[in-house]
């Protein structure tokens, strides 16, 4: 029998997505071990949220609820998986993917001595050891990655938007278990969060994504793929040359050098499929080029393509969108 | 200020990849090699600071003798010294093994600022920066895009979904660069000139006291068991364009009907 705690994500009082993807997950391995999963969560008035881990799967709800916790710390939210695990001995302990997850997941991991499968995009137990695979070298090859199978504790990070998220059949029980972090030593501290544009959703956590390269010819011509943003449900993103070029900001940009994503539709509009670009889009499920240009590599890995003026087109989905709509 | 940069030299990201005769790791042999993008920017932020504030720049890389190229290059730029623990021959080693190796030799060293670049370019882990921040017991800030100096302190931009986080530290921290921290400049010839005469000091895993068979190829923490090619996507659907509205319209029926993504 193999319990598996989860790290659960909130900000603000709102648990992330990628942390119920890992609930979801976890609730699936358990199901194959024989286990129970535990969720743990740090943060400032946030008793609330044992209800809905409850919903996902959750027997157990281990709450780290202190003032100084308001903000993310990696020291304090790390000594509150790492209570947390004390007080629950898991066998697997599965941190969503996500910026915090992938710092967390590693300062833990040290502490106990063990790896990290990283950023993997499907996991299972085998043998009683976790395996995974995760793209590697710019999504040129995939790698097969597995735990010590001797190791008491083995832990993995799944990729954000990768795996579904689900509530259970019948909602777990939930059980609160507030967490006391005795000697906390917090030095780094975050003691501001700077949000992006209001209103604006997050390349790495979008289910759907439209993408300008340096096809879109200037910051001018934001406002026609935003239009197709708004309409689709979509976020923004960029490919470096739009970036370097001062077009708009370095955190709508995907790829090697900027956010790794997996939604599951990707939008390439005037990009032409580099692979530092591909590293960061390869695992979409659902690939779209907008390109001039026929011999565009982005063609070799898209879904549908179509070969002509983005500036023509992507007015036309916009209006197709929108009918499609009424 | 003292500064230590931990790097990569890792396969340039416009290299073929071949995989290796066992099946678990990359063929070398015509792979082209750089410094991890990611470390040139720590690089680049620590050699800034210490023109401003003084101090010393010494950069540190695990990895076989070819990597002293890299190191040079690092001199070549402005650090002052170069240590690089000597993977020749080594099975792979894991991130929690490099962190192990890495702690160990930087343990002795006095410095302020710890640098790395927030991943590996090719392996991308990311799990290496909170590894050894925590082998060394030092405060870190991941994906760090802009940083100020304070009295002991440094308080840094850190980029995460959607937001920026506003990160205070004291000093001694461990800072990990993102792409927009800085424009990583080029080497000078007098740089280069300067950077052929130094001697990069080689230790060995034994040296350091860490037992690398403990830590590497079927020891390792994580364990790639194997490589291979990603599988090849379906041919791509082409959309007629001569009509953009009718394209369009075709367009989002097979991603809403086919597809089922809308
Ligand atoms: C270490 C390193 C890291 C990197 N990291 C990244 C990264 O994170 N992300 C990234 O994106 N890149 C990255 N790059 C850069 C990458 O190599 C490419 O230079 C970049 O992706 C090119 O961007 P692009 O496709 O927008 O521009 P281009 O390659 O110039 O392509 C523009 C495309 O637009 C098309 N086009 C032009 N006008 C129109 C029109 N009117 N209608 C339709 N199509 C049109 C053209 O046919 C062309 O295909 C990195 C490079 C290096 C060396």
């Amino acid at each position: 029998m193999s319990n598996i705690l989860v790290f659960v994500e909130q900000r603000e009082g709102k648990v992330r997505k990628a942390a119920l993807e890992s609930l979801t997950l976890g609730r699936a391995l358990a199901a194959r071990t024989g286990g129970t999963v535990a969720a743990v969560v740090a943060g400032s008035g946030i008793s609330g949220l044992a209800g809905e881990l409850a919903a996902y799967g959750a027997a157990k709800v281990f709450v780290a609820d202190a003032p100084e916790l308001a903000l993310y710390s990696c020291e304090g939210y790390t000594a509150a998986l790492d209570a947390a695990a004390s007080a629950f001995s898991p066998s697997i302990v599965l941190v969503p993917g996500s910026m915090m997850g992938k710092d967390v997941a590693p300062r833990f991991a040290a502490r106990r001595g063990v790896g990290v499968l990283s950023d993997v995009m499907t996991l299972e137990v085998e043998n009683g050891r976790l395996v995974g695979t995760r793209p590697v070298y710019s999504g040129k090859a995939r790698a097969t990655v597995s735990a010590d199978p001797a190791a008491a504790l083995q832990i993995a990070t799944p990729r954000p938007n990768v795996f579904p998220a689900s509530k259970a059949d019948a909602p777990a029980a939930g059980e609160a278990v507030p967490l006391a972090l005795a000697g906390l030593k917090i030095r780094a501290k975050v003691t501001k969060i700077e949000a992006a544009e209001t209103g604006e959703i997050d390349v790495a956590e979008a289910d759907k994504i439209v993408s300008g390269g340096r096809g879109i010819k200037g910051p001018e011509n934001w406002p026609m793929l935003k239009a197709l943003c708004h309409e689709l449900g979509a976020a923004l993103g960029a490919s470096r040359a739009a970036v370097d070029a001062g077009w708009i900001s370095h955190s709508h940009q995907v790829g090697q050098t900027g956010k790794v994503v997996s939604p599951s539709l990707y939008i390439a509009c005037g990009i032409s499929g580099a692979i530092q670009h591909m590293a960061g889009m390869g695992s979409s499920k659902v690939i779209v080029a907008i390109n001039k240009d026929p011999e565009a590599p982005m063609f070799k890995v898209a879904t549908y393509g179509i070969v002509g003026d983005m500036f023509q087109i992507v007015p036309a989905m916009t209006e197709a969108a929108k009918k499609m709509k009424a | 200020m003292n500064h230590i940069v931990c790097l990569a030299y890792v396969p340039d990201t416009e290299t073929k990849i071949k995989i290796g005769a066992d099946g678990k790791s990359i063929d070398e042999s015509d792979v082209k090699w750089i410094v991890s993008p990611y470390d040139e920017y720590a690089l680049e932020e620590a050699i800034k600071t210490k023109e401003t504030k003084g101090g010393t720049v010494t950069v540190v890389t695990f990895g076989p003798a070819k990597a002293d190229v890299g190191l040079r290059e690092c001199l070549a730029r402005g650090a002052n010294e170069a240590v690089r623990i000597a993977a020749d021959g080594l099975a792979q080693v894991d991130s929690l093994g490099v962190a192990k190796l890495l702690a160990a030799a930087i343990k002795p060293m006095p410095f302020d600022v710890l640098w790395l670049g927030n991943k590996g370019v090719g392996t991308d882990a990311q799990t290496l920066v909170p590894m050894l921040a925590e082998f060394l017991d030092l405060p870190h800030v991941n994906l760090v895009t802009k940083l100020e100096w304070k009295d002991g302190a440094v308080t840094c931009w850190r980029e995460i979904e959607g937001a920026k986080e506003v990160v205070e530290t004291p000093l001694p921290a461990l800072i990990a660069a993102q792409k927009g921290l800085n424009e990583p400049r080029y080497a000078s010839l007098k740089g280069i000139m300067a950077a052929k005469k130094k001697t990069i000091a080689v230790k060995t895993p034994a040296d350091l006291g860490v037992d690398v068979a403990a830590v590497s190829g079927d020891k390792a923490a994580v364990r790639w068991t194997k490589l291979e090619l990603p599988p090849a996507r379906q041919a791509v659907k082409l959309i007629p364009a001569d009509d953009p509205a009718k394209a369009a319209e075709e367009l989002l029926r097979l991603l809403r009907d086919e597809a089922k993504v809308l």
